[in-house]
Formats: C-alpha cells, sequence, structure tokens
C-alpha cells in the first residue's frame, strides 16, 4: 500500500487490514442477527402450528358453545366468560391500588430506606413464583378470609399477583411527563396533589392505560393462581349467556380450560385443546398488540 | 386593601375557593396513596406470612425432619407405610431444567441484545422490541400446551426418546420464554452505556466486535448479570409449562431425556390431592416458602447488580 497511489478526492484506503475488519465485522453482524431471528422464528411457526392444527374447531359455534360429552365435543364459552369474569374483578382491585401506589412512589417518594424497600417489595412482589401466589390465594382468601373457592378469592389472588405490572408501567408514565409541568403548576400555587390531578394526569392517562391493559393480558392467561383458589374443571353455565356466574361461584376459566382438556380428558378430539389455546394466545396476543398500538399513537401525539 | 394592624397581631386570611372540606378530601387521598404506597411491602409480607402459616404446623411435627426434607430424594407423600418428604430430587429437577434453559437462552437472549442494541437500525428495533413483547405476553400454560403437543413430538422424531416430555423438553420451553425477558433487560444494559464509551473505541480503531467484548460488555456487566438472573428467577419460578413439559418422574435425571419433576410443577400437581391440614398439604406449603426464599434470593441479587450499575 503506498499512500501516493491515492486518487485525489478518496480519503481512506481499503488495505487488507481494514479489509479483514470490515469482514469480521458483517460477520459478527450475521451471528447476532441469527441469534435474534433464531427467537423469532419459534414464534411465528408456533403461531402458524397452532392455527393450522386448530382449524377444524375455529368457528363463532366453538366460541359461544358450552363443553358437551366431558368437553369431548362443543365450545368454551362457560371458560371464556369465566376469563372475563376474572379479569375484570382483578383489574377493579388492582388497577386503583397500583396506580395510586405509583403515585405514590413517583410523586411522593423521597430516596430514602422506607421508599427503598417499597422498590424491593415490588420488584420482589413480580419475582414471585405464580404457584407461591397460588398457595397465597388458598392461605389468604379461600381459607383465612373464608372466601371458599370461588371467583372473589381467585381474582384477589390475580389482582396481587398483577400489581407489580400496573405499578412498573404507570410509574413510567408518570416519570415521562416533565418536571417542569410541575414545577410550573406549583409556582402558580397548586398543591402537590392539585398538580397530579390537573396536569400530571391528563398527560399520563394513556401511558397508565398501556400498563391497565398489559395487567388484563397477564390476568387471561395465568393459570397456576386460579387453580387452587376458585378455577374448576367443569362448570355447567348456560349457552351464549352472559353474567352467568355469581361473585361466590366458581368458574372455569380459558387457561385452565387448555389445561384441562390437554392434559386431563382422554380422547378429546385433536383440535378442541388447539382451538382452546389459540383463542386463548389470540385473546392475549390482541390486548398486547392494542397496547403497543396506543403506546405509539401516543408517541406520536406527543408534543414535549 | 386592609390596613396593616398595629400591635403584632396576625391576620387570618383563607384562600379563596378552598373550603376546608376539599382540604379535608385531600389529606384523606393523600393517605390513601401513600397507603397504596406501601402496599407492596405489605402484600410481600403477607405472601410470607400465610403460606408460611399454613406450613408451620409440620415442623413441630415429631416425625418431621429438616434434613430428610431437603436432601432426600425419597418422595412418597402418599405412600401407606412409608410415608416420605424429601425434596431433593425436586430441587434438583428445578436446577436443572433452569440451568438447560440457561444455557440456551443467555447466549442466544444477549446475543440477540447486542444485536438490538448495536446493530440493527432504528425502525428494525422498533419491531423486533415489539416482537419481544410479544413473545413474553404468551401465558405460560400455551408455552406447556406447545411442549406437550409440538415439542415432544419433534424430541421424540429427533431423538428416538421413548417419550416427549422430559427435561429437554422443559429446558427448551423455559429458554423460550426467559429470553424475552434477558433480551429486554440486557438491552436496556446496553443502552445505559454511554456513547462515548462506543466513541473512544472506535476513535482507537477498534472494530465492532472489539468494541463489543472489550469496551460493552465489561462496561454493562452488573445490567447483563441482572438480566440472566430476573431469567433464572423466571425460569426456577415457571410452573404450568414445567408441569405439561417435563413429564412425571420424581427422581435424579441421568440425561436431558428423562422425565422430572420440578418444586413447582410438584405443588401443581399434588396440591389439588393433599387434604387441607395434612401432613402433605403442609409440606407442599413448606416447598412453598422453600421457592418464596430462592426466588426473593435471585431477584434481590438482581437488584442489587441493577443498583450497581446505576451508581456508576
Amino acid at each position: 500500500m503506498t499512500v501516493a497511489a491515492i486518487e485525489p478526492g478518496k480519503r481512506f484506503v481499503r488495505t487488507r487490514h481494514v479489509a479483514r475488519k470490515e469482514r469480521q465485522q458483517s460477520v459478527a453482524k450475521w451471528i447476532f442477527f441469527s441469534m435474534t431471528v433464531a427467537m423469532i422464528i419459534p414464534l411465528v411457526a408456533i403461531v402458524a402450528y397452532l392455527l393450522w392444527k386448530a382449524a377444524p374447531s375455529l368457528n363463532w359455534q366453538f366460541l359461544v358453545d358450552v363443553p358437551k360429552r366431558g368437553m369431548r365435543e362443543g365450545g368454551i364459552w362457560p371458560a371464556f366468560t369465566g376469563t372475563l369474569y376474572l379479569v375484570v374483578i382483578s383489574l377493579a382491585v388492582s388497577a386503583p391500588i397500583g396506580v395510586l401506589a405509583a403515585i405514590y412512589l413517583n410523586e411522593y417518594a423521597k430516596d430514602n430506606w422506607l421508599n427503598r424497600l417499597i422498590n424491593l417489595a415490588v420488584i420482589n412482589l413480580a419475582g414471585v413464583p405464580s404457584i407461591v401466589h397460588a398457595l397465597f390465594g388458598l392461605g389468604a382468601f379461600v381459607y383465612a378470609a373464608k372466601l371458599g373457592y370461588s371467583i372473589l378469592s381467585a381474582s384477589l389472588t390475580l389482582a396481587i399477583m398483577t400489581l407489580p405490572v400496573i405499578i412498573a408501567s404507570t410509574r413510567e408514565a408518570l416519570a415521562s411527563v416533565p418536571m417542569s409541568f410541575r414545577e410550573a403548576c406549583w409556582n402558580v400555587g397548586a398543591t402537590r396533589w392539585q398538580t397530579i390531578r390537573s396536569i400530571v394526569l391528563p398527560n399520563s392517562i394513556s401511558g397508565i392505560l398501556t400498563g391497565v391493559i398489559l395487567q388484563v393480558s397477564r390476568a387471561a392467561g395465568e393459570t397456576a393462581p386460579i387453580m387452587f383458589t376458585g378455577a374448576v374443571f367443569f362448570k355447567a353455565v348456560e349457552k351464549g349467556k352472559l353474567f352467568s356466574y355469581g361473585l361466590d361461584d366458581q368458574c372455569m376459566a380459558l387457561s385452565m380450560h387448555l389445561y384441562t382438556v390437554s392434559t386431563q380428558v382422554p380422547n378429546v378430539k385433536e383440535s378442541i385443546p388447539f382451538a382452546t389455546a389459540v383463542v386463548l394466545l389470540g385473546t392475549v396476543l390482541l390486548v398486547n398488540v392494542s397496547a403497543i398500538g396506543l403506546r405509539v399513537w401516543l408517541r406520536n401525539r406527543k408534543k414535549w | 386593601m386592609t390596613a396593616i394592624p398595629a400591635s403584632g397581631e396576625r391576620v387570618r386570611t383563607r384562600l379563596p375557593g378552598r373550603k376546608p372540606l376539599v382540604i379535608l378530601g385531600e389529606r384523606a387521598l393523600e393517605i390513601l396513596i401513600r397507603l397504596s404506597g406501601f402496599s407492596a411491602i405489605f402484600f410481600v409480607l403477607a405472601i410470607f406470612f400465610f403460606v408460611f402459616r399454613e406450613a408451620a404446623p409440620v415442623l413441630f411435627d415429631a416425625e418431621f425432619d429438616a434434613k430428610e426434607f431437603l436432601f432426600s430424594t425419597e418422595w412418597y407423600p402418599t405412600s401407606e407405610r412409608n410415608v416420605r418428604y424429601g425434596t431433593w430430587a425436586l430441587t434438583f429437577g428445578s436446577v436443572a431444567v433452569t440451568a438447560l434453559a440457561m444455557v440456551i437462552a443467555v447466549p442466544f437472549g444477549l446475543g440477540a441484545a447486542i444485536y438490538i442494541s448495536e446493530f440493527s437500525g432504528k425502525k428494525q428495533k422498533e419491531i423486533l422490541k415489539i416482537v419481544i413483547e410479544l413473545l413474553a405476553a404468551i401465558p405460560s400454560v400455551v408455552w406447556g400446551f406447545i411442549g406437550l403437543t409440538v415439542m415432544s413430538k419433534l424430541i421424540v422424531d429427533l431423538t428416538g426418546a421413548p417419550v416427549g416430555v422430559n427435561l429437554l423438553n422443559g429446558g427448551i420451553i423455559l429458554a423460550l420464554m426467559s429470553i424475552p425477558i434477558i433480551v429486554s433487560i440486557g438491552e436496556d444494559a446496553l443502552k445505559a452505556v454511554p456513547d462515548s464509551f462506543r466513541e473512544a473505541a472506535e476513535a482507537l480503531g477498534a472494530t465492532k466486535l472489539q468494541m463489543i467484548r472489550r469496551v460493552l460488555l465489561p462496561a454493562a456487566r452488573n445490567g447483563l448479570l441482572a438480566a440472566v438472573l430476573l431469567g433464572v428467577g423466571r425460569a426456577v419460578g415457571e410452573t404450568m409449562a414445567v408441569l405439561m413439559a417435563t413429564g412425571h418422574a420424581v427422581r435424579i435425571p441421568h440425561g436431558p431425556l428423562d422425565s422430572v419433576r420440578t418444586l413447582t410443577a410438584n405443588i401443581a400437581a399434588e396440591l389439588g390431592e393433599a387434604a387441607a391440614g395434612s401432613p402433605h398439604y403442609r409440606v407442599l406449603f413448606l416447598t412453598g416458602v422453600l421457592l418464596f426464599v430462592i426466588t426473593f434470593v435471585v431477584n434481590l441479587t438482581a437488584d442489587m447488580a441493577i443498583r450497581g450499575l446505576r451508581r456508576k
């Protein structure tokens, strides 16, 4: 490589060394890329396979019909409404507590040992295994609070389990409101709560909503916590009726139903568990996609 | 304007529009907010308290032996004559499945995190992050179902194992489940490394690969450790997927194609049969306490790793 050989206007010489570096870099890029793709392929392949296997049973009738002949035929209506009940009730409990807790952590808490302890508790609450939540629900709600095996016990267990989801995402939404907004509000004499109500919450409500939606997705998919607190293998309800359960009833749930038909019931028509899985997966992914959509829309609309 | 009082008497003013009731309401609300803030601590303590309360009586049982509980592989909870509550095989099952899952998930997870953080363009990054979020949203029972149907068939076809639900199956499923969390936390950790580090490395003529290996990975070490630990936490605590995908054999596995049972799956499988208040029921709660402690330690370590990162 001779310096004299550089053409005018050309700044760099692509020496052998540089070429090797570039080659290495592109190889590295491809290796990391293929690792990423290896993570995505299973998702796509699995969803496609599930859909393909579920196709024979996947129709409107399957959704609104009740299970027949020991769950070997018919639909999933009681499970679907059961999941709806569990999600709505657990949401009604965990959303207010979660949002208020996030407001405390983001707007009121100072950086002292107590609040570090709260943070640690939130992290730990998110890490407690779902089956331990089930044990807790059984010990606390079913026996100690004497709520029995019921929708209420199961929902409360789910509510506590999903609390960290709401706290984390609400906090993020609150933290994204610039500090200057609050300072301006304080300067005109507003109290802390007035500031939160009129400035912080309106500016973060969509972010909070996203967190609530994510809670729904999490609550709809969980199985272990409701298994021993209120969800049962089978419960007869009227076909197509929406409000078929009472609060102290036991109920079926989609996630539990998938576990039941795929492991506990012999000789099920093959497409039924697959169709159940598709409905469950579809519900959860749909909820998540709407949360993502909301977030993207929000980000594009943001003025600051 | 009122005249300034001559003596040092204080003038009481009232803010316009702030009725005492409103002020009182605001106080009450702030107390409520504070209480909600403390609720997380309360719930964690409550979980420990109620699970431990159901388990505690067995600890004072004359026949209960803590050493046997932790280190014996004999788990015969429903035997007529020889009732044994040794959880070693279950603990080993949990450790084995988690270890196998991590062997798969850590390289792929960190590789993907590096790709997303360092190589991908803006648009691509956004799409990949959404995919990871969706991957993380798949319910564990669906993963279990996939293990039971798709993966087990694949394993039988490819390896000729007699049953497809085994350690390998559970490991792969758990790996797929914990990759999203490793990727997203790992990517956060890499993002936290200041760009000036990258620029300095590039200015010295380092290739991207050298920069990643010599600069990024050491700088983001704590965050990446936390990512792996949170993945471990997820894998250890996972219930439904391992219940459905690992088979049901309470024994020390000899190879990846043996069936195992984990601590979590064991509770899920047997709690329904154990009569409330029976020793079997209490021992199951005791394994719950054990799980709580294990995940607590793992999460605490991860948190300390992240905190160490922030302080820097």
